[in-house]
């Protein structure tokens, strides 16, 4: 008798440890629910107050990823006359933007803004992406199938597609000079041909505070906002204006939830469906054949 | 096919010729018991044979182009609209249009309704091509198709909606192979094979409900990861899902009506009596499940504006685009179904059903082509594009009818005894 209930009190406190630590493991997953991206990731602050859209960011980035030679040379700013966006051959653009009431336009540059939760990463069904803890979104492009989901699923228009390879098309977009220059500690090939300062590289939670600081004490020159602290759950660059951020090209509609949130509403319906589906529709043929049963059994005893 | 049957030829039904001398071969089954020359005769009198013919040499053409210059050469190489007609039209519009295989076959195995037996094989056909065709949508759209089973094997993202549509498919491809297997089984001869497909047939349907439900609301999560892209009205974050579900059960449904149809116009020498005497009643039949399906969309469509608060976007160009849509494609077919069912109007059910599948296409489309990126440019697909796509809905034609003709689908195989006595 004793040792029963020896085993059964080990029994117990087994399974209490076990239900101790599920609830500690789902305590640990609420707070991952709310992913604020890596700690000591980096990130790029863009000021567009000092652009002057002089397309070096663009040399250095063709040069940097052996990207061909474009159609027009870097130093003809005639190309700023039309709007473009990223594409197999340029993974940043400068594009100009009159402003209403100010004398001169602004320039933004374009590039991956390298969410903290991106979703072109949580879209890839063969896991192509992975978010650095560097900050930098990388792509493998030896499992892509080709799907280009991730395209449809950038909020910025970002991921590009190498539609003329017959072999080996591949997505397109900047990956931070991870390979090169941020694995390594140092800063993309953009920021440092920057002769105008407009990229600050550093720390992203450094970046913000530099952010604040600089709108607080120029409150007179800067839009009272950091584009990408908080749109779609924060990117790594992030853009300071002295216009409204609609007027230079920004979505300004995109909130603040990662894309994933939209996409999880479907993904809890799943293992619902997979578990109750199968007892129902059981249940329902039972029910549903149940005055059968009793003719095929006389059918059976004639 | 009709002169030679008024000429004395008999459909070829059984294993045996009629006084029992002769078993046919698995050549006369597939020449439908006519000699090589009467084979070829009759396909080159056929029209429509020679509509395809033109469309496969222009067509096959562009397709072969496709693989041999890349993407690039067949379509305007977008990247703001990186899906278009192929999967625009081949997959989500091919698949709704295909969920009659697990409607039907719930109706039969699961709820025991013996009485639509005449048309549940033509219904896991319908669904079975489909699918089969949407994959070769797929593979003709996807930059490097040979890679295809990656996320099956290589590498793996669980967590996005696209694994969960490909491991669906492409089991659910199986699970309906296997129900179509009796009918191979009969017309071969062999009975073995039949019962044990038939030992597991309730497994295999109800498995077929879940992947149906799970990949027919997967394809409409996949724009939810697009939410400032796809047109709000056409676009809801907690019921994408159950719209693409909901209208792929009428979508499935009409098409049956609009397959078994044409079967009964263009084919009827194949069908035989159960088929025939039975469609009228079953069109009606299906034309009430088509008819609750649209009722259910249409409060689940007004109940996500609500929730969205999208009544504003009623009043613009898109809204009265979306109000055609639903006016044309939903309400339409639904009180026109109403009638033929009260007033037992097969015919009137049949033009209902056509029009719900013409309004299923029209949403699919909408959702991933026309109100895509509302707030940009339209694309305008290419014409290789456009020709690619008509060849594979042509090879899928006469696929449908290369099986039709041959397996026992529209018609019952004879079993030896039946056939001795």
């Amino acid at each position: 008798m004793k040792a029963m209930n020896r085993r059964k009190f080990l029994k117990g406190s087994l399974l209490g440890g076990v239900a101790a630590s599920v609830v500690s493991k789902s305590k640990n997953a609420d707070a991952s629910a709310s992913f604020g991206g890596y700690p000591d990731a980096m990130g790029v602050l863009v000021d567009l107050t000092r652009c002057v859209g002089c397309r070096s960011c663009e040399a250095a980035c063709n040069k940097e990823q052996g990207l061909p030679a474009p159609a027009q040379p870097f130093d003809d700013l005639s190309v700023l006359d039309h709007k473009r966006r990223t594409s197999e051959g340029a993974y940043t653009v400068v594009n100009q933007y009159e402003i209403t009431g100010q004398d001169h336009p602004l320039f933004r540059k374009i590039q991956c803004n390298h969410c903290n939760e991106p979703a072109c990463l949580t879209s890839c069904f063969v896991n192509a992406y992975t978010k650095t803890p560097e900050g930098a979104v990388i792509y493998d492009a030896t499992v892509c199938v080709g799907c280009r989901t991730c395209m449809v699923a950038c909020p910025f228009y970002i991921p590009a597609y190498s539609y003329s390879s017959v072999l080996n098309p591949i997505i397109k977009k900047c990956i931070f000079c991870y390979d090169t220059r941020l694995k390594f500690g140092r800063p993309p090939a953009c920021v440092e041909a920057c002769p105008r300062e407009v990229l600050t590289f550093g720390k992203r939670k450094d970046l913000i505070k530099i952010g604040n600081n600089r709108i607080a004490n120029h409150s007179d020159l800067y839009e009272d906002h950091i584009y990408g602290e908080n749109e779609v759950g924060g990117t790594s660059w992030m853009y300071l204006s002295s216009a409204p951020f609609e007027e230079v090209g920004f979505d300004t509609h995109l909130g603040t939830q990662p894309i994933l949130s939209y996409v999880k509403e479907f993904l809890t319906v799943v293992p619902m469906v997979l578990t109750i589906w199968p007892a129902l529709f059981a249940g329902f043929h039972l029910l549903a054949t149940r005055k059968d049963k009793p003719k095929n059994e006389e059918k059976s005893k004639i | 096919m009709k002169t030679l049957i008024a000429n004395g030829k008999i459909p070829l039904a059984q294993h045996y010729n009629e006084d029992r001398s002769i078993m046919w071969t698995a050549k006369d089954k597939l020449l439908l018991g006519l000699s090589l020359s009467e084979y070829l005769a009759q396909a080159f009198r056929n029209p429509l044979n020679w509509l395809f013919a033109v469309i496969f040499t222009f067509g096959g053409y562009v397709t072969i182009t496709r693989f041999v210059f890349g993407l690039g050469y067949v379509t305007h190489s977008s990247y703001d609209y990186p899906w278009g007609l192929f999967l625009g039209f081949g997959l989500f519009v091919m698949v709704p249009l295909s969920a009659s295989g697990f409607m039907l076959g719930t109706t039969v195995e699961v709820f025991g309704r013996d009485d639509f037996k005449p048309i549940e094989r033509l219904a896991l056909l319908n669904g079975l091509l489909g699918y089969l065709f949407a994959v070769v949508f797929l593979q003709v759209d996807l930059g490097q198709p040979w890679r295809l089973i990656y996320p099956m094997f290589v590498s793996l993202g669980p967590a996005a909606v696209l694994f969960l549509v490909a491991w669906h498919v492409a089991t659910y491809l199986s699970v309906q192979v296997a129900e179509l297997v009796p009918a191979f089984a009969e017309m071969m001869g062999m009975p073995k094979l039949k019962t044990f497909i038939k030992s597991m047939i309730l497994g295999l349907t109800i498995a077929g409900i879940i992947l149906s439900t799970l990949h027919q609301g997967a394809l409409g999560a996949l724009f939810t990861y697009a939410p400032g892209k796809v047109h709000p009205l056409w676009y809801s974050a907690p019921f994408q899902w159950f719209h693409f579900f909901v209208s792929s059960v009428f979508a499935g449904l009409s098409m049956l009506i609009v397959v078994s149809t044409i079967c009964k116009k263009t084919m009827a020498w194949r069908c035989d009596r159960n088929f025939l005497d039975n469609l009228d009643k079953l069109t009606l039949g299906l034309a009430k499940g088509a008819t609750l399906a649209l009722i259910t969309y249409l409060v689940i469509k007004i109940i996500a504006i609500a929730h969205d608060g999208d009544w504003g976007y009623l009043a613009s160009g898109w809204g009265q685009w979306y109000l055609l849509e639903m006016g044309a494609g939903v309400i339409l077919p639904m009180i026109l179904f109403t009638i033929s069912i009260r007033n037992n109007l097969p015919g009137l059910a049949r033009f209902a059903a056509f029009i719900a599948v013409l309004g299923i296409a029209l949403n699919r489309l909408n959702t991933a082509l026309f109100t895509f990126n509302w707030k940009m440019y339209q694309e305008i697909p290419h014409w290789r594009e456009v020709m690619i796509c008509i060849t594979v809905y042509s090879l899928y034609i006469v696929t449908y009818r290369f099986v039709l003709y041959r397996l026992p689908i529209l018609y019952t195989w004879k079993k030896d005894e039946e056939a001795a006595s």
